[in-house]
């Protein structure tokens, strides 16, 4: 059982990112994160769903301090992380990793597999030549890659094997914290099974900690132990995955999951839920209240003046003022 | 398949770009083993002026009595020495600049690239003629007077690859393990940005080649070296009655700045192959 | 009653750097009038390449038809001069991509590019056409119709210009809509909604519906029949229903069971290990024995060919129905 008093291995405290497009004439302001707080314990997975404008992909960013927010402060192990970038700016990269969507852009094309799983190991100054090798090739095996890859260069490589080498990469510190932005959205379904396989194979050998930022929300309710759901740059709702998906406080986090097509392979056909109607606003005009209240089916007079804030109702936490 | 062969198999594909090279090749021969092969000095006035070509002077006099094919061999070596030497400084220069201000941006960028603009502006030959003429001609004011005219061309290219490469995802992947920016400039950026700056730094060659034939011909030159720019200037007078020897040391010119733009061409569709076959 | 549409023996070969490589390869289905037919397939199954064979789009250079026979209507497609086939293509076939971006005139208005389709295909006159738009627009589910027809493609959201592209296919009238991963761009609620519409339409126009996907959920939920597609080759089809929930074919049940993330017994999915060939590199017999659990010596020397499956569809394997 985890000790309730445990300092979160990464917390993300009140987090806000704007920014500013445009040029001379008619600046615009996008809140692309709006007070956004987020923690998470070792060996803990946490899914971030949401779609456009949500704010998932600049959250992870800033987890892993690619971003500077606007205001806010991220912890790591309980201390700030700017006094650690600012001190030793090393230990926190080692810690805390991230893997991107698209594994070709991810990899220098000019650079061979083996030139790319050396460059961390020699940021990090782990060992000599000889021993970053070797230690390139034990990340190699542990993705399911072979050695030989080593000196393939990436277009070489299918889109699978590919994000298996940004995995390593990201493996080849040590850390505790991996953030995977949509990390499996653009590979073949039959490999994305392969690569969620993996990743789980991974924590269990090493105990790291995943923040899973993805649309599909089908494989959410699989890998993730907690769920937390964005829209126009907020959480609207989080919890467990058992509690969410047995009961979905916030409209929008029902509308999301009902939306998302199923998988029927026989038996009594699921009944079609009507899906919601309007576009996700754009972040640059959020509506004035609750920003969901255009598309809500529920909505009320008090939802379109009355900006809801966080609170706790039965377990887990709702931006709503109409969950119970 | 190794990058070299790689290289030379889609390098091969552009005809006139491997004629161009043999071309070239041809007059680097010449430049490195001519004169010691040929022996004469350029500036001995050893036949009697202004002679056709003959057994003895294979390409004829000029108008001092001046051994033209040697003149022509010791051109090649000052012009290739002095086109390599200004291009690479150009390049060294210009991409250190534009490297800088598209990797970091900001004011930075601005005030680099109003730099740059600033030399853009100014017309290039005149300025050459105008730094040659304050300090002493010689070879080496040469050299750097057309590489402070060349270097701005390369700097834009150099900011553009620059500013193009550092958004994208491998760049924040290794910013996100903690790399420096030094090293993500230099080890990561710099091989993506490369071709075309290589391809440019080619170009070059043959612009300084066409400038310095120009600071020579207007008498600008090293008063110590034959140059190719130097032999039609001094045939200038006699344009109308010996014209080979203008046309000689001009066709030379042609043909290898010429050979240049193929080679540069050529290796501009080997290191950025087009995705699709022709 | 004859089908709408009757594809025999479909190959189709691209003319690469160095050889030929063989996108499609003996393909035979048809499509009955107001049927949806799923084309399901990975990267590489040539499922993209049967739609723009289809409507000839592949350009002449890069690749061709190599043999086969199209019978739309009755007449034979690939024998239509090009002028006759100008007129079926956005007529009486219509076709949806993925991006509308790439699909839309950036500086034309969006209703004057429905308009276009209308007077190519002699819907409408110019005094009628813009009015025509409206109508079509009205019918995609665009809200305020007037306005939305005056601006450009870059002021609407994703989930709109996916709307107009339909209804600039659905301008020509057309029987048959080759809709190529219509929805995979959109947000998952605009997904839902976009869906909703074409079905709707689709009933209401007794229109046809060629839907190219690799989402087996949106399969599941949306079409009649299914054909499964593995490197350029047929291995399964039949009704969605047969197909889902017992299918024949090793490919079709690893691909279901990789995709099923909610009816997955155990933590693991269950892979489907390696990855699907390159053109150049396929294997003598069937192209998915390399990869197959029940693959026995004559499945590596010998092609399989459509064989009667127990769901009353057709399946390319020897195998089949034997138990995995």
């Amino acid at each position: 059982m985890t000790d309730a008093v445990a300092v979160p291995l990464l917390e993300a405290r009140d987090i806000v990112k704007h920014y500013r497009v445009g040029g001379l004439l008619g600046q615009k302001i996008v809140h692309a994160l709006d007070v956004v707080s987020l923690s998470v314990a070792t060996r803990e997975t946490v899914a971030v769903v949401g779609e456009s404008g949500c704010g998932k992909s600049t959250l992870g960013r800033c987890l892993v301090a690619l971003e500077e927010p606007t205001s806010g402060i991220l912890f790591l192990r309980g201390a700030p992380s700017r006094s650690i970038l600012s001190i030793e700016p090393l230990r926190f990269r080692r810690d805390v990793q991230i893997v991107f969507q698209d594994p070709y852009a991810s990899l220098n094309p000019r650079r061979t597999i083996g030139q790319s799983l050396d460059d961390p190991l020699r940021v990090h100054r782990m060992g000599n030549r000889v021993e970053r090798r070797e230690q390139a090739e034990q990340l190699m095996l542990r993705v399911g890659l072979q050695q030989r890859h080593l000196d393939r260069y990436p277009h070489e490589l299918s889109g699978g094997q590919r994000q298996r080498v940004a995995i390593a990469r990201a493996l080849a510190p040590g850390p505790s914290l991996i953030v995977c932005d949509e990390a499996v959205s653009s590979l073949d379904v039959s490999v994305q099974a392969q690569i969620i396989n993996l990743l789980r194979d991974i924590q269990k050998q090493t105990g790291v900690a995943y923040v899973f930022i993805t649309h599909n929300l089908h494989l959410v309710k699989r890998f993730a132990q907690r769920i937390v759901v964005m829209y126009l740059g907020q959480i609207v709702e989080e919890g467990t995955t058992e509690e969410m998906t047995a009961r979905f406080l916030h409209p929008y986090s029902a509308a999301l999951f009902a939306a998302a097509p199923k998988l029927w392979r026989g038996g009594v056909r699921p009944r079609a839920t009507p899906p919601i109607g309007g576009d996700v606003p754009s972040p640059f005009a959020p509506p004035s209240g609750c920003r969901f209240h255009t598309r809500c089916p529920i909505a009320q007079d008090s939802c379109r003046t009355v900006e809801p804030s966080l609170r706790q109702v039965a377990g887990r936490t709702v931006r709503c003022h109409l969950a119970e | 398949m190794s990058g070299l062969s790689l290289f030379w198999q889609r390098y091969r594909r552009n005809r006139p770009a491997v004629g161009g090279l043999v071309v070239l090749g041809l007059v680097v021969l010449a430049a490195a083993f001519g004169p010691l092969a040929y022996g004469i000095d350029p500036f001995d006035m050893a036949g009697r002026p202004s002679t056709l070509p003959s057994a003895r002077f294979p390409l004829g006099t000029d108008v001092s009595g001046r051994d033209i094919l040697a003149g022509l061999l010791a051109g090649a070596r000052v012009s290739l020495l002095i086109g390599i030497a200004a291009s690479l400084t150009a390049t060294l220069i210009g991409s250190a600049v534009g490297a800088t201000a598209g990797y970091v941006g900001g004011w930075l960028d601005a005030i680099l690239m109003r730099v740059t603009d600033f030399f853009l502006t100014i017309p290039s030959f005149v300025f050459a003629v105008l730094i040659v003429a304050i300090f002493r001609p010689s070879v080496a004011v040469i050299t750097l007077a057309i590489a402070a005219v060349s270097w701005p061309s390369v700097a834009r290219l150099a900011r553009a690859e620059f500013v193009s490469q550092r958004h994208r995802e491998y760049v924040s992947a290794c910013r996100a393990m903690g790399m420096g920016h030094l090293e993500i400039m230099l080890r990561q950026i710099l091989p993506n940005a490369l071709p075309p700056v290589v391809v440019i730094g080619s170009l070059t060659v043959a612009s300084a080649i066409l400038a310095e034939a120009g600071l020579s011909f207007l008498g600008l030159g090293d008063p110590n070296i034959v140059s190719w720019g130097y032999m039609i200037g001094v045939a200038r007078t006699v344009l109308r009655t010996a014209w080979w020897m203008s046309a000689i040391p001009g066709v030379t010119i042609l043909v290898t700045v010429l050979a240049i733009n193929l080679v540069g061409e050529g290796l501009n569709e080997a290191l950025n192959p087009r995705m699709r076959p022709r | 009653m004859s089908p709408l549409l009757a594809v025999k023996g479909l190959t189709v070969d691209y003319h690469g750097m160095h050889n030929a490589e063989r996108a499609v390869d003996g393909v035979s289905f048809s499509i009955a009038r107001g049927e949806t037919l799923a084309l399901v397939g990975e990267s590489g199954s040539g499922k993209s390449t049967i739609a723009h064979a289809l409507m000839r789009l592949i350009p002449r250079g890069a690749g061709s038809v190599s043999s086969g026979s199209i019978a739309f209507e009755g007449q034979d497609l690939l024998a239509l001069p090009e002028a006759a086939m100008r007129a079926v293509r956005g007529g009486r076939i219509a076709m949806v991509f993925q991006d509308p971006m790439m699909a839309l005139n950036p500086v034309h208005r969006v209703g004057r590019q429905i308009a276009e389709s209308l007077l190519a295909h002699g819907k409408a006159t110019p005094r009628t056409a813009i009015d025509r738009a409206i109508e079509l627009l009205t019918l995609v589910g665009v809200p305020a119709p007037e306005k939305r027809a005056r601006q450009y493609p870059h002021n609407l959201s994703g989930g709109m210009r996916q709307r107009v592209m339909i209804a600039i296919a659905l301008a020509g009238d057309p029987a048959l809509l080759i809709a190529d991963e219509p929805t995979t761009a959109l947000d998952v609620t605009v997904q839902a909604q976009v869906l909703a519409e074409i079905a709707a339409i689709k009933s209401r126009l007794g229109m046809a519906m060629l839907l190219i996907t690799h989402d087996l959920a949106v399969v599941s939920e949306t079409a009649d029949r299914v054909i499964v597609m593995y490197a350029g080759r047929m291995v399964e089809e039949g009704n969605v229903e047969g197909v889902f929930s017992r299918p024949a074919h090793p490919y079709t049940r690893g691909l279901l069971e990789a995709t099923d993330w909610e009816g997955a017994a155990s933590d693991r999915m269950r892979e489907i290990p390696g990855s699907v060939p390159n053109q150049g590199e396929m294997p003598p017999g069937c192209a998915f024995a390399p990869r197959c659990a029940i693959a026995t010596e004559r499945c590596r020397i010998e092609r399989p060919s459509v064989e009667r499956a127990l769901h009353g569809g057709g399946v390319s394997c020897f195998a089949a129905g034997s138990p995995s």
